[in-house]
This record gives C-alpha cells, structure tokens and sequence, in this order.
C-alpha cells in the first residue's frame, strides 16, 4: 500500500493537469451539442454553432438561465460566456477576442468600443437598470445598523476597483451620500476600504466569506447571494446603473447574435432578470 | 540514387539528425522569445518609460521589491533547516513530509490563495484563533509575504536539499572526529559546500516571489500601497491604461532577468572553490 500511494497522487496531479486542457480544446468544448443531435437524429438539426458572450460578472447567474433557454430553444446553439468586470471583457474586445454580443454593467465601456468601430454606433441597446445595495455577512461581525457605520473608523469595506462599473457607481453613491452624513463621508469611509476587487462578484465572494465587514455590490447580486444582510441605500442617495447589450462587429454569428438580443428583451427574457434582483426595461 | 544514399548514411550518422534537435528547439525559443521582445518593443517604441514613474507604479514596485525580500528571507532561515534535514537524516514519515514540500510548486495559484483564506482568514479555521492573538491577515502586506512563501520556498527547500545530498557523508564523520560540534560543522563545511545550490534555490524562490499574483489577489486582496504588488498592478492596469500594464510588465521582465543573470553568474563563479 505504501508503494501505491505515491503512484495514485501521481495519477491525479496528472489527472488534474491535463483536464483543463482537455476541456480548453474546441473538440471537447463543441461535444455537447454533437451528443445532443446523435440523440434527436430523426429529426434533422442545423450544424453546430457556438455563440460568444462576454457579459458584466453581475449578469453570471441571470444569463447563466437565459443561455440554457436560448440553447433549448434554438437547438445546435452553444452559448458560451465568458463573465468579469466590464472594463476587463472590453479591454479583451480591443485586443480582438473573438466574441458575438458584448453585455456591459455601464454604457462608457460600450462607448469606448462604438469610438473604436467594435460595436456598430446604433447597435446598444439598454436591457436592464440595477441599483446598489451595501452587504453585509450573515452573522455582522462588525455589528452595522446604518450606511452611517460604514464610516466607523476599523470598519473593513472592500468595493470593485474604481476602474470596474461597480466600483465607480459606489464611489458616485458616496459622493451622493456626502449630502446626508457631511461633506467628509466619502472620504471617511474610503479609509476603511480594505481591497479594491477586480470585479463585484470578488466583492460578494469577500463578504460572504467574512472576511469583510461590509461591502457595496448590486441588488441583483445579494438576490443571488441571498445567505447575506442587507441595508437599502434610499432612492435619492443611489444610481441608477444602465446595462447595455450589443452585438460585435465584425461576428461570425450576427444573425444568431441578433436573435439572443431579442430574446434577452423578450418578455421571457425579461421575466429572468426581474427574477435575479435586475429591474426590467419594459415597466 | 547515390546521393539518396548519401542522406541515409547522413541520418546515420548525425549529420541531418541535427535538424530533428534545431527545429523543434527553435520553435519552443520563439515562444519563449517573441512575446518578451514584442513586450520591450513596444514599450520602448511608444515611449512608455516614464510611466513608470507614476505614484501607483512606484508603490507597486516598492511593495513587490520588500514583500519579496522579506519573503526570501524566511524562505532561508525556515526552509534551510528543513532541507538540511530531508537531505541528511533518514525518519519515519519523511516521504510524506517531502509530498507536503513539494505540493505548493504543482498547486494552483489559485488554490493556494483560497486554502490560505480558508485556513488563516477571519472566519477561517485557525482564524479565531489568530483572532485570540489579536491578529487578522487578509487584506495586508502580511498576507502578501504569507502567499509569496507559500508558493515560492519550496523551491528553495528542493535546490539547497539537492545541495546538501551531494555532500559525502564522509566529510561529516571527519569532521566529528576532529571534534567539531554541529554548528561548526554547518559553517565550515556544509555551508561552502551546498552555498552555491543554496543561493541560486534562493534567487529562483525570490524571482517566483515576485510574479506572485493568484494566491495574493485571493488571500491579500488589491490596495495600493499594502497589497497592490506589480503583478497586480498590471493586471489592473491592462484594463485601466495598456501603457502603464506594459511598462510595469517591462520592469518586472528587467528585475527578473537580472535575478536570472545573479543565477547564472553564482553557477559559474569561481567564488566557490575552497
């Protein structure tokens, strides 16, 4: 027994090294739809195509369901997201990744690529607003009551990086909370900002594991979080966050692309944002 | 025909064969290559130096520089007496001790920050304990030091354990005889012998050190000044400005060169023989 040990921990480490590359290869990564048409072979299906979307990390759990609906729906469609801040998934689009539709948390970075051609200028399309909301662990371990005790000096805050859309919509909140609390709020409650996260699921990962006493993310993502505490930033100290969604110049799969747009503004479509916490368009 | 013939006798005896050992080398050295001269290139091209002397980046780098440093010398003066004993001394569960040296040099970065957030965070499972002590780790320059030895010692351990094997067994009972106690021993012999194999173990964990990113953003978290190290500063950064990313990515790219240069130059150097 003592001999096999060594030789199992050989077989995972090796295990564990190559399966991410399988599943990186486009022959693995386009199996599910070739298995999904050998079982439906009656019927006859279109050729496989895989759709790209590079969507804000807070859309991960909605557009998680809408792409299983999507995929249900039009079969031999892949959808294949790809969620982080905003400013990361443009930076990415700049450098030419090869993506179909571009799903922002704000319109600069939808901007910024309609300037540079990479989305045609009449192509975004507002598919949803959200609205911020300060979380806090189960069991409060900084004991917070009020937006006022984020001020309290020893109070551990992280927030998204000021360069990601959640990170610059909470520092606008603060700015409008200087109203309330006096013109030092901000600033007071910047000194207890522990880390400036890469994007606003790294935040909700940080407060759910406790290691932060507080932090400043979306509604949508503390409905899927839902283990967390709550306090509601009031209507006239809050934003109003502006997703924008378009299809990529230059996409193999515009076609596709424009049908996925026009689902996620269905009233389905809809109907599963409204259920993550996102408010709808439509109302 | 003949000069079919020719070729075979070629093959044979190594003259063709060379390209079967240039081709496949050059391809692997272009990867290696391209990027880091297309890196230096532009930033050289588009001006991007003085970039580096904006505040963000200069605390970046000043964060990795000591970070780093403090991090290599734990490494040595925790990881030399533990290599000197793996490499010396024979005792039950030292196979199992070698596995527990060896696994941060395979795991993820990734799974080193979440297995230290989870083992030493406030909520963590020795967390409330540290707490006790007064102290919490993530989110400072602590943490930071904390996942770059984490990751990076190991290497030191198996270079100076390497070391210390190669030294004959003989040279210790001499020396015993001679009536040195085991300090002296360390110092007069040990310490010449293995300090080459040492030095450049040292050198490599404080290169690996610095490229620390996964296990830092994880455990330590982002902030400017207490754990925004270089290579999170340019991972942020390629979002925020290209031109401050690659001229931090020039920098990181010049010191670990020269640590890799300090290796090489230790290798060869005559300062070792006694």
């Amino acid at each position: 027994m003592k001999r096999i040990f060594p030789l199992l921990l050989l077989f995972a480490l090796f295990g564990s090294a190559c399966s991410p590359a399988v599943t990186a290869t486009p022959g693995r990564a386009s199996a599910p739809p070739a298995a999904e048409a050998a079982t439906s072979a009656p019927t006859p299906t279109p050729a496989p195509r895989t759709l790209t979307v590079y969507a804000a990390a807070s859309l991960t759990d909605a557009f998680d369901e809408i792409g299983r609906a999507f995929e249900a729906s039009h079969p031999g469609v892949t959808v294949q997201f790809s969620f982080a801040g905003s400013q990361t998934l443009r930076a990415q689009i700049e450098q030419g990744a090869p993506v179909d539709i571009f799903a922002s948390a704000n319109t600069k970075e939808m901007d910024t690529l309609v300037g540079e051609h990479k989305v045609d200028s009449n192509a975004p399309q507002i598919f949803l607003t959200n609205r911020l909301v300060v979380i806090l662990p189960a069991n409060n371990p900084a004991g917070i009551s009020s937006l006022q005790d984020l001020a309290r000096p020893g109070t551990k805050i992280v927030l998204a990086a000021a360069s990601v859309p959640a990170g610059s919509y909470a520092l606008q909140v603060l700015d409008n909370l200087n109203a309330q609390y006096g013109s030092d709020f901000k600033t007071r409650v910047l000194a207890n900002v522990v880390s400036s996260e890469t994007d606003v699921k790294q935040v909700v990962a940080k407060v759910q594991l406790g290691e932060a006493d507080a932090g400043i993310v979306y509604i949508s993502d503390s409905v899927a979080a839902p283990g967390l505490q709550k306090i509601i930033i009031p209507a006239d100290a809050n934003v109003i966050a502006r997703y924008p969604i378009a299809a990529v110049a230059g996409s193999a799969n515009s076609a596709l692309a424009q049908l996925f747009i026009a689902y996620v503004l269905s009233a389905d479509g809809q109907a599963t944002l409204q259920k993550w916490g996102f408010t709808s368009v439509s109302q | 025909m003949p000069r079919f013939r020719q070729i075979l006798r070629g093959l044979y005896t190594g003259q063709y064969l060379e390209w079967i050992f240039v081709l496949p080398s050059l391809a692997l050295l272009l990867l290696f290559a391209l990027p880091i001269v297309a890196l230096i290139w532009r930033a050289g091209v588009d001006g991007l130096f003085p970039y580096i002397t904006q505040p963000g980046a200069i605390s970046a780098l000043r964060l990795s520089l000591w970070t780093s440093a403090l991090s290599v010398c734990i490494t040595v003066i925790t990881g030399t007496p533990l290599a000197f004993v793996l490499a010396q001394r024979k005792f039950n569960g030292k196979n199992w001790l070698e596995l527990i040296v060896d696994l941060p040099v395979v795991l993820p970065p990734s799974v080193a920050g979440i297995a230290l957030l989870i083992a030493f965070g406030r909520q963590g499972v020795f967390g409330a304990w540290l707490r006790a002590w007064g102290i919490t780790l993530p989110f400072t320059s602590a943490a930071v030091v904390m996942a770059q030895t984490f990751v990076s010692a190991p290497l030191f351990v198996r270079a100076a354990r390497i070391g210390f094997a190669e030294i004959d067994p003989q040279l210790h009972e001499a020396a015993y005889v001679e009536g040195s106690n085991e300090w002296q021993l360390f110092r007069h012999i040990i310490l010449p012998l293995a300090g080459r194999a040492m030095l450049s173990g040292a050198v490599l964990a404080w290169t690996r050190a610095l490229g620390e990113f996964g296990a830092t953003i994880l455990f330590a978290g982002n902030m400017e000044g207490v754990t925004e190290t270089m290579p999170l500063a340019i991972y942020l950064g390629f979002e925020q400005s290209l031109d401050i990313a690659l001229a931090l990515s020039f920098v990181l790219v010049a010191v670990t060169f020269l640590l890799l240069l300090l290796i090489r130059w230790l290798d060869n150097s005559k300062i070792w023989r006694i």
